[in-house]
Protein backbone atom coordinates (compact mmCIF):
# COMPACT_ATOMS: atom_id res chain seq x y z
CA UNK A 1 0.00 0.00 0.00
CA UNK A 2 1.20 3.58 -0.51
CA UNK A 3 0.01 6.98 -0.21
CA UNK A 4 0.29 8.58 -4.19
CA UNK A 5 1.40 12.20 -4.84
CA UNK A 6 -1.27 14.44 -5.51
CA UNK A 7 -1.31 16.72 -8.58
CA UNK A 8 -1.74 20.24 -7.89
CA UNK A 9 -2.83 23.10 -10.05
CA UNK A 10 -1.81 24.32 -12.25
CA UNK A 11 -0.40 20.59 -13.20
CA UNK A 12 -2.02 20.62 -17.13
CA UNK A 13 -3.10 16.22 -16.50
CA UNK A 14 -5.95 17.87 -13.97
CA UNK A 15 -7.81 19.13 -17.00
CA UNK A 16 -7.02 15.33 -19.03
CA UNK A 17 -10.19 13.50 -19.45
CA UNK A 18 -10.22 10.35 -17.75
CA UNK A 19 -11.50 7.08 -19.96
CA UNK A 20 -13.65 4.64 -18.52
CA UNK A 21 -12.68 1.32 -16.80
CA UNK A 22 -13.01 -2.10 -18.19
CA UNK A 23 -11.05 -4.15 -16.39
CA UNK A 24 -12.00 -5.35 -13.19
CA UNK A 25 -9.03 -6.88 -12.12
CA UNK A 26 -6.58 -7.50 -9.20
CA UNK A 27 -4.24 -4.18 -10.65
CA UNK A 28 -7.48 -2.56 -10.11
CA UNK A 29 -7.73 -3.25 -6.49
CA UNK A 30 -4.38 -2.48 -5.82
CA UNK A 31 -4.99 1.10 -6.99
CA UNK A 32 -8.34 1.47 -5.40
CA UNK A 33 -6.59 0.24 -2.00
CA UNK A 34 -4.03 3.02 -2.71
CA UNK A 35 -5.79 6.04 -4.15
CA UNK A 36 -7.93 5.28 -0.48
CA UNK A 37 -4.30 5.99 1.39
CA UNK A 38 -4.26 8.92 0.19
CA UNK A 39 -7.71 10.21 0.62
CA UNK A 40 -7.20 9.27 4.50
CA UNK A 41 -4.15 10.69 4.23
CA UNK A 42 -6.03 14.05 3.43
CA UNK A 43 -6.87 16.27 6.43
CA UNK A 44 -10.62 16.29 6.57
CA UNK A 45 -10.99 14.91 3.13
CA UNK A 46 -14.17 13.02 2.32
CA UNK A 47 -13.62 11.73 -1.81
CA UNK A 48 -10.92 11.44 -3.91
CA UNK A 49 -10.66 11.10 -7.96
CA UNK A 50 -8.16 9.09 -9.69
CA UNK A 51 -7.21 11.81 -11.68
CA UNK A 52 -5.92 13.29 -8.48
CA UNK A 53 -2.84 10.95 -8.66
CA UNK A 54 -2.47 11.42 -12.38
CA UNK A 55 -4.46 7.84 -13.12
CA UNK A 56 -6.67 8.53 -15.93
CA UNK A 57 -9.47 6.20 -15.20
CA UNK A 58 -12.72 6.74 -14.03
CA UNK A 59 -12.87 6.29 -10.63
CA UNK A 60 -13.83 7.93 -7.65
CA UNK A 61 -13.94 7.31 -3.88
CA UNK A 62 -16.19 9.12 -1.35
CA UNK A 63 -16.78 8.34 2.07
CA UNK A 64 -18.49 10.67 4.39
CA UNK A 65 -18.67 8.01 7.48
CA UNK A 66 -16.82 10.83 9.80
CA UNK A 67 -19.90 12.95 8.83
CA UNK A 68 -22.65 11.00 10.70
CA UNK A 69 -25.13 14.43 10.75
CA UNK A 70 -25.23 14.18 6.77
CA UNK A 71 -27.43 11.02 5.42
CA UNK A 72 -25.00 9.36 3.52
CA UNK A 73 -23.61 5.50 2.00
CA UNK A 74 -20.46 5.26 4.06
CA UNK A 75 -17.45 4.80 2.05
CA UNK A 76 -18.43 3.96 -1.72
CA UNK A 77 -15.83 3.04 -4.70
CA UNK A 78 -17.63 4.55 -7.71
CA UNK A 79 -15.90 2.82 -10.76
CA UNK A 80 -17.60 4.82 -14.39
CA UNK A 81 -20.12 6.91 -12.07
CA UNK A 82 -22.79 8.18 -13.96
CA UNK A 83 -25.21 10.91 -12.99
CA UNK A 84 -28.30 9.89 -14.49
CA UNK A 85 -30.50 11.93 -12.84
CA UNK A 86 -30.40 15.90 -11.03
CA UNK A 87 -32.68 18.26 -9.28
CA UNK A 88 -32.45 21.64 -7.38
CA UNK A 89 -29.77 23.57 -6.44
CA UNK A 90 -28.03 24.72 -3.57
CA UNK A 91 -24.71 26.69 -3.02
CA UNK A 92 -22.00 25.33 -0.81
CA UNK A 93 -18.61 25.74 0.42
CA UNK A 94 -15.64 23.43 -1.79
CA UNK A 95 -12.10 22.62 -1.18
CA UNK A 96 -9.84 20.35 -3.14
CA UNK A 97 -6.78 18.43 -2.47
CA UNK A 98 -5.58 19.28 -6.06
CA UNK A 99 -5.86 22.96 -4.99
CA UNK A 100 -4.32 23.71 -1.71
CA UNK A 101 -5.24 27.05 0.42
CA UNK A 102 -8.33 28.03 -1.55
CA UNK A 103 -12.17 27.55 -1.24
CA UNK A 104 -15.14 28.68 -3.24
CA UNK A 105 -19.15 28.69 -3.07
CA UNK A 106 -20.05 26.59 -5.88
CA UNK A 107 -23.33 25.72 -6.55
CA UNK A 108 -24.39 22.14 -7.21
CA UNK A 109 -27.41 20.08 -7.45
CA UNK A 110 -29.39 19.24 -4.29
CA UNK A 111 -30.15 15.51 -5.59
CA UNK A 112 -28.81 13.36 -7.93
CA UNK A 113 -29.31 9.57 -8.52
CA UNK A 114 -25.99 7.87 -9.78
CA UNK A 115 -25.12 4.19 -11.31
CA UNK A 116 -21.94 3.32 -10.88
CA UNK A 117 -19.95 -0.25 -10.82
CA UNK A 118 -18.02 -1.44 -8.06
CA UNK A 119 -14.90 -2.66 -8.00
CA UNK A 120 -15.69 -6.24 -8.94
CA UNK A 121 -17.50 -4.39 -12.12
CA UNK A 122 -21.18 -4.76 -10.36
CA UNK A 123 -23.74 -2.47 -11.50
CA UNK A 124 -25.45 -0.30 -8.51
CA UNK A 125 -27.62 2.30 -8.43
CA UNK A 126 -27.80 5.25 -5.41
CA UNK A 127 -30.06 8.17 -4.30
CA UNK A 128 -28.11 10.86 -2.59
CA UNK A 129 -28.66 14.35 -1.20
CA UNK A 130 -27.12 17.35 0.27
CA UNK A 131 -23.43 17.08 0.73
CA UNK A 132 -22.79 13.54 -0.17
CA UNK A 133 -23.93 14.33 -3.57
CA UNK A 134 -22.06 17.61 -3.30
CA UNK A 135 -19.16 15.33 -2.75
CA UNK A 136 -19.99 13.12 -5.61
CA UNK A 137 -20.58 16.11 -8.14
CA UNK A 138 -16.77 17.29 -7.25
CA UNK A 139 -15.34 14.26 -7.58
CA UNK A 140 -16.82 13.10 -10.98
CA UNK A 141 -15.99 16.81 -12.07
CA UNK A 142 -12.39 15.54 -11.63
CA UNK A 143 -12.88 12.70 -14.07
CA UNK A 144 -13.98 15.28 -16.94
CA UNK A 145 -10.91 17.26 -16.44
CA UNK A 146 -13.08 20.23 -14.20
CA UNK A 147 -11.77 21.60 -11.33
CA UNK A 148 -14.19 23.90 -8.16
CA UNK A 149 -12.25 26.55 -9.62
CA UNK A 150 -14.43 25.78 -12.95
CA UNK A 151 -17.82 27.04 -11.40
CA UNK A 152 -17.30 29.31 -8.76
CA UNK A 153 -20.09 31.66 -8.42
CA UNK A 154 -18.05 34.82 -6.66
CA UNK A 155 -15.46 34.93 -3.70
CA UNK A 156 -17.91 37.91 -2.55
CA UNK A 157 -22.00 37.54 -1.53
CA UNK A 158 -24.34 36.28 -3.96
CA UNK A 159 -26.73 39.36 -3.33
CA UNK A 160 -26.50 41.72 -6.37
CA UNK A 161 -29.16 44.94 -6.63
CA UNK A 162 -31.37 45.03 -9.05
CA UNK A 163 -31.09 47.06 -12.43
CA UNK A 164 -33.90 48.85 -13.17
CA UNK A 165 -35.23 48.22 -16.61
CA UNK A 166 -38.08 50.56 -17.00
CA UNK A 167 -38.63 53.56 -15.19
CA UNK B 1 14.64 42.18 -0.35
CA UNK B 2 11.33 42.58 -1.16
CA UNK B 3 8.43 43.83 1.41
CA UNK B 4 4.26 43.47 1.37
CA UNK B 5 2.55 46.67 0.87
CA UNK B 6 -1.33 46.98 1.38
CA UNK B 7 -2.51 49.93 -0.71
CA UNK B 8 -5.97 51.63 -0.46
CA UNK B 9 -7.39 53.78 -3.26
CA UNK B 10 -10.65 55.23 -3.31
CA UNK B 11 -12.25 57.84 -5.30
CA UNK B 12 -15.58 58.16 -7.69
CA UNK B 13 -15.92 55.73 -9.73
CA UNK B 14 -15.26 55.65 -13.19
CA UNK B 15 -14.15 53.03 -16.36
CA UNK B 16 -10.41 52.18 -16.15
CA UNK B 17 -9.48 52.88 -12.49
CA UNK B 18 -8.51 48.94 -12.08
CA UNK B 19 -6.66 48.76 -15.36
CA UNK B 20 -4.68 52.21 -15.08
CA UNK B 21 -4.03 51.31 -10.89
CA UNK B 22 -2.80 47.80 -11.59
CA UNK B 23 -0.64 48.35 -15.24
CA UNK B 24 1.08 50.42 -13.18
CA UNK B 25 2.32 48.88 -10.30
CA UNK B 26 2.81 45.93 -12.65
CA UNK B 27 5.63 48.06 -14.51
CA UNK B 28 7.19 49.02 -11.49
CA UNK B 29 7.95 44.99 -11.03
CA UNK B 30 5.13 44.78 -8.22
CA UNK B 31 3.49 41.70 -7.99
CA UNK B 32 0.16 41.51 -6.49
CA UNK B 33 -1.62 39.49 -3.98
CA UNK B 34 -5.19 39.37 -2.75
CA UNK B 35 -7.36 42.38 -3.42
CA UNK B 36 -10.72 43.98 -3.18
CA UNK B 37 -11.95 45.78 -5.20
CA UNK B 38 -15.60 47.27 -5.14
CA UNK B 39 -17.97 49.90 -6.11
CA UNK B 40 -19.16 51.21 -2.67
CA UNK B 41 -22.45 53.66 -3.74
CA UNK B 42 -21.03 55.63 -6.71
CA UNK B 43 -17.78 55.11 -4.94
CA UNK B 44 -14.88 52.60 -5.83
CA UNK B 45 -12.37 51.15 -3.59
CA UNK B 46 -9.51 49.20 -3.96
CA UNK B 47 -7.75 47.52 -1.34
CA UNK B 48 -5.16 45.67 -2.70
CA UNK B 49 -1.71 43.59 -1.33
CA UNK B 50 1.34 44.07 -3.27
CA UNK B 51 4.99 42.53 -2.87
CA UNK B 52 7.90 45.58 -4.02
CA UNK B 53 11.24 45.70 -3.72
CA UNK B 54 11.93 49.46 -3.14
CA UNK B 55 10.88 51.20 0.17
CA UNK B 56 7.17 52.84 0.66
CA UNK B 57 8.11 56.17 -0.69
CA UNK B 58 9.19 54.76 -3.61
CA UNK B 59 6.01 52.57 -4.03
CA UNK B 60 3.95 55.92 -3.16
CA UNK B 61 5.62 57.92 -5.85
CA UNK B 62 5.53 55.56 -8.97
CA UNK B 63 1.36 55.15 -7.68
CA UNK B 64 0.43 58.71 -6.89
CA UNK B 65 0.69 60.29 -10.66
CA UNK B 66 -2.01 57.22 -11.44
CA UNK B 67 -4.14 58.44 -8.50
CA UNK B 68 -4.27 61.87 -9.27
CA UNK B 69 -5.21 61.03 -12.78
CA UNK B 70 -8.61 59.09 -11.51
CA UNK B 71 -8.94 61.24 -9.02
CA UNK B 72 -8.27 58.55 -6.24
CA UNK B 73 -6.90 59.23 -2.65
CA UNK B 74 -3.84 56.95 -1.61
CA UNK B 75 -2.68 54.83 1.62
CA UNK B 76 -0.08 52.68 1.70
CA UNK B 77 0.43 50.20 4.76
CA UNK B 78 3.35 48.32 4.94
CA UNK B 79 2.31 44.92 6.23
CA UNK B 80 3.60 41.21 7.31
CA UNK B 81 3.74 38.33 3.85
CA UNK B 82 0.30 37.63 3.88
CA UNK B 83 -1.09 34.46 4.64
CA UNK B 84 -3.69 32.87 2.25
CA UNK B 85 -7.08 31.86 4.31
CA UNK B 86 -5.11 31.70 7.49
CA UNK B 87 -8.85 30.67 8.78
CA UNK B 88 -11.68 29.32 7.21
CA UNK B 89 -14.93 30.39 8.32
CA UNK B 90 -17.24 28.12 9.94
CA UNK B 91 -20.65 29.65 10.37
CA UNK B 92 -22.69 32.56 7.70
CA UNK B 93 -24.96 34.95 9.32
CA UNK B 94 -27.49 37.15 7.59
CA UNK B 95 -29.36 39.53 9.36
CA UNK B 96 -31.71 41.79 7.43
CA UNK B 97 -34.42 44.38 8.20
CA UNK B 98 -35.87 47.46 7.48
CA UNK B 99 -33.04 50.00 7.60
CA UNK B 100 -32.55 52.20 10.49
CA UNK B 101 -29.49 53.17 12.32
CA UNK B 102 -27.43 51.02 14.83
CA UNK B 103 -28.52 47.23 12.75
CA UNK B 104 -24.69 46.59 12.29
CA UNK B 105 -23.59 47.89 15.72
CA UNK B 106 -26.48 46.00 17.43
CA UNK B 107 -25.88 42.78 16.07
CA UNK B 108 -22.03 42.48 15.46
CA UNK B 109 -21.58 43.67 19.43
CA UNK B 110 -23.82 40.50 20.03
CA UNK B 111 -22.45 38.18 17.86
CA UNK B 112 -18.83 39.16 19.00
CA UNK B 113 -19.79 38.76 22.74
CA UNK B 114 -21.14 35.17 21.86
CA UNK B 115 -17.61 34.38 19.92
CA UNK B 116 -17.93 35.20 16.62
CA UNK B 117 -14.59 36.28 15.22
CA UNK B 118 -15.80 38.28 11.55
CA UNK B 119 -13.92 37.13 8.26
CA UNK B 120 -15.53 38.77 5.96
CA UNK B 121 -18.95 41.40 5.76
CA UNK B 122 -20.79 42.87 3.37
CA UNK B 123 -24.07 44.88 3.71
CA UNK B 124 -26.13 46.22 1.22
CA UNK B 125 -29.09 48.71 1.31
CA UNK B 126 -31.98 48.60 -1.23
CA UNK B 127 -36.03 48.46 -1.71
CA UNK B 128 -36.89 52.29 -2.59
CA UNK B 129 -38.59 54.43 0.04
CA UNK B 130 -38.82 51.75 2.72
CA UNK B 131 -35.26 50.83 2.33
CA UNK B 132 -34.32 46.93 3.31
CA UNK B 133 -30.34 46.95 5.42
CA UNK B 134 -29.00 43.29 4.61
CA UNK B 135 -25.86 42.04 6.02
CA UNK B 136 -23.86 38.82 5.16
CA UNK B 137 -21.79 37.69 7.70
CA UNK B 138 -18.69 34.92 7.48
CA UNK B 139 -16.73 34.18 10.71
CA UNK B 140 -15.19 31.58 12.91
CA UNK B 141 -17.61 30.70 15.56
CA UNK B 142 -15.36 30.55 18.51
CA UNK B 143 -17.85 29.58 21.50
CA UNK B 144 -19.61 27.04 19.36
CA UNK B 145 -22.95 27.55 16.98
CA UNK B 146 -25.38 27.42 19.47
CA UNK B 147 -24.17 30.66 21.74
CA UNK B 148 -24.28 32.53 18.01
CA UNK B 149 -27.80 31.22 17.38
CA UNK B 150 -29.35 32.46 20.93
CA UNK B 151 -27.89 35.71 20.33
CA UNK B 152 -29.41 35.65 16.60
CA UNK B 153 -33.01 34.49 18.20
CA UNK B 154 -32.83 37.54 20.69
CA UNK B 155 -32.09 40.22 18.16
CA UNK B 156 -34.92 38.35 16.12
CA UNK B 157 -37.07 39.30 18.89
CA UNK B 158 -36.01 42.41 20.51
CA UNK B 159 -34.93 44.34 17.66
CA UNK B 160 -37.42 42.97 14.58
CA UNK B 161 -34.94 41.81 12.45
CA UNK B 162 -34.96 38.56 10.14
CA UNK B 163 -31.47 36.30 11.28
CA UNK B 164 -30.39 33.30 9.61
CA UNK B 165 -27.20 31.17 10.97
CA UNK B 166 -25.86 28.42 8.14
CA UNK B 167 -22.69 26.29 9.64
CA UNK B 168 -20.08 26.36 6.45
CA UNK B 169 -19.19 22.45 5.93
CA UNK B 170 -16.50 23.08 3.35
CA UNK B 171 -15.81 19.87 2.05
CA UNK B 172 -12.62 18.60 0.89
CA UNK B 173 -12.34 15.87 -1.97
Amino acid sequence: MAILDILVYPDPRLKQISDPVTKFDSALKDFIRDLNETMLAGPGCVGIAAPQVGYFDRIVIVDLSSKPKNPNHGKLVLVNPVIVEASGSNIGREGCLSVPDYTGNIARAKKITLTAQDEEGNEHSYQMKGFEARVVQHEIDHLDGLLFLDRLVCRRSELFPRQNYAE
Amino acid sequence: MSSWYLLTLVGKDRPGIVAGVTTALYKMGANLGEASMVQLGGNFTIMVLAQYKGTEKELSEFILPVAKKFDLRLHIDSVLEPKHQTSLPDVRITVYGADRSGIVAEATTALANAGLNILNLESDVGGGPNSIYILIIEGTADKGIDALQKVLDDLARDKKLETRLSPIDTLIG
